[in-house]
């Protein structure tokens, strides 16, 4: 199971990535597993907010739908446009080219609240 | 929750990375490369799949045809050896208590059914018995092979000892396969050419690998995910979900299963009563936007709730969502614009003409 040491995790199966001001939100191997093929992503527009631990979208896979939830608060800065036309870059690449949003950091002690890497291991383990 | 079992492929699944998820009781495996690969697999080549799961049961003795005709829709007594037949057994109130697939042999009846109602379609046949009726619970002695897909004819072909173009749709033949005897049928559950091959539980790993090495590159093995969305695109009914005990053959579109001619059997009243007008219809909705549909979306016209959706996926085959649902009468016919509530959102859609996917090899 690829669980990069940089990124850090939610209980909700995402990652996030800091990136300057903002951060950069997808989901992870083992949820992009759990899912299956990957159909669509729903996303917030550009300047919508999201609010820590709220849906800010779905994501559709073929025998499941799942909701995306915040791993902060911030303001929804760019989407990836290119899961619209191949969402199953969020399975074959899910920290890579199959990131989701990117989300302003509006309060970086909400950062200190997401697991680490082995944090995340853990949590998997606990959960199977 | 007892433990749920494993087919006699286990093994080969998990040396295959199957995720196994617990079905009816059984573990079985969901997907092997995926969904979509998989569903592609069978509709351009071929697919292997475990149903070992599926019940099977052994009906004989001299009143078994009068029986069957009493506990199932159909016209069993019209049926020649080597004949397969799709029917319903319903209670006295028209109710669907199972579906299942009657193969007429010589010696006697093979009913297979649902997993998860194995034990009480046993129990129910049981409470109906009349006259010189034997009814063997098999499940566990049979395993379970289908191999569908446009290739399914030329793998098989070249492991069994019969003349595989001879076996018409719905038909079929005991013969020898790699060796063991075997019942060779041209039935499935995916719109495309294919067979459904019941032998002893013994053999099923060496039958499972015999058809993967004869079908080489062209056969991949299959889960219940692309199963399930197989047959959403043919609309094939999956019980527990499209069909239960509250649904009736008619506004199910299985009238068609139905022998009124019959002078008896079981529900045979309430089936006549609810053929003339339905109140509502199974019919196939297909989203006009991007959006999945999901088993109990409710179905409106308007602001008015029109109806439920009972199964639904992203139709890997067409690339849009689509589902089965009931729909009240008035609003079900073919073109009707309706809208779905996905997770609070209305999203439009129509309803379109079974099947959906409609260039399978099934008849090839």
């Amino acid at each position: 199971m690829n669980i990069p040491d940089e990124l850090r995790y939610t209980k909700d199966h995402e990652w996030v990535r800091e990136d300057g001001d903002a951060a950069v939100v997808g989901i992870t191997e083992h949820a992009q597993g759990e899912l299956g093929d990957i159909v669509f992503v729903e996303f917030p527009e550009a300047g919508d907010n999201v609010t820590k631990n709220e849906p800010f979208g779905t994501i559709e896979a073929v025998k499941t739908v799942a909701d995306l939830f915040a791993p902060i608060s911030g303001e929804v800065l760019e989407i990836n446009e290119a899961i619209e036309d191949a969402p199953e870059l969020a399975n074959s690449d899910p920290y890579g080219e199959g990131w989701l949003i990117k989300i302003s950091i509006s309060n970086a002690e909400e950062l200190d609240s997401l697991m680490s890497a082995s944090g995340y291991k853990l949590f998997i383990e606990s959960e199977g | 929750m007892a433990k749920p079992r494993k087919t006699s492929l286990y093994h080969i699944h998990e040396s295959l990375g199957a995720k196994m998820i617990d079905f009816a009781g059984y573990l079985m495996p969901i997907q092997y490369s995926g969904i979509k690969d998989e569903h592609h697999a069978v509709r351009t080549s071929a697919g292997i799949f475990d149903v070992s799961h599926m019940g099977e049961f052994f009906v004989s003795g001299s009143d078994a045809e009068a029986f069957l005709d009493t506990v199932t829709v159909g016209n069993v007594s019209g049926l020649h050896p080597g004949d397969a037949q799709y029917s319903l057994m319903c209670t006295t109130a028209g109710g669907i208590i199972d579906d299942l697939l009657i193969y007429k042999k010589q010696s006697g009846y093979l009913l297979v059914v649902n997993a998860a109602n194995t034990e009480s379609d046993f129990a129910w046949l049981n409470q109906n018995i009349a006259g010189d009726v034997e009814i063997q619970n098999i499940s566990d002695d049979t395993s379970l092979i289908a191999v569908q897909g446009p290739a399914s004819r030329k793998i098989i072909g070249s492991l069994a000892d019969c003349k595989i173009d001879s076996i018409s749709f719905y038909k079929f033949q005991e013969c020898l396969l790699n060796g063991h005897e075997v019942l060779l049928a041209r039935t499935g559950y995916t719109g495309e050419l294919g067979y459904e091959i019941y032998f002893d539980e013994p053999h099923a790993p060496e039958i499972w690998s015999a058809i993967s090495d004869a079908g080489g590159e062209e056969i991949s093995p299959a889960g219940l995910g692309c199963r399930d969305t197989l047959r959403m695109e043919m609309k094939y009914c999956l019980y527990g979900n499209d069909i239960d005990q509250n649904t009736n053959p008619a506004e199910a579109g299985l009238k068609w299963t139905v022998d009124l001619n019959k002078p008896h059997f079981i529900g045979k009243d309430a089936i006549v009563a609810n053929a003339k007008s339905p109140s509502r219809r199974l019919v196939c909705i297909q989203m006009s936007e991007k959006a999945v549909p999901r088993q109990g979306y409710s179905i409106w016209k308007g602001t008015d709730q029109v109806g439920v959706i009972t199964s639904g996926t992203m139709s890997p085959s067409l690339g849009i969502g689509i589902g089965l649902g009931y729909v009240d009468a008035e609003h079900s016919k073919t073109g009707t614009e309706l809208s779905i509530d996905i997770r609070g959102k209305q999203k439009s859609a129509s309803i379109v003409k079974a099947p959906f996917y409609k260039n399978g090899s099934l008849h090839d």
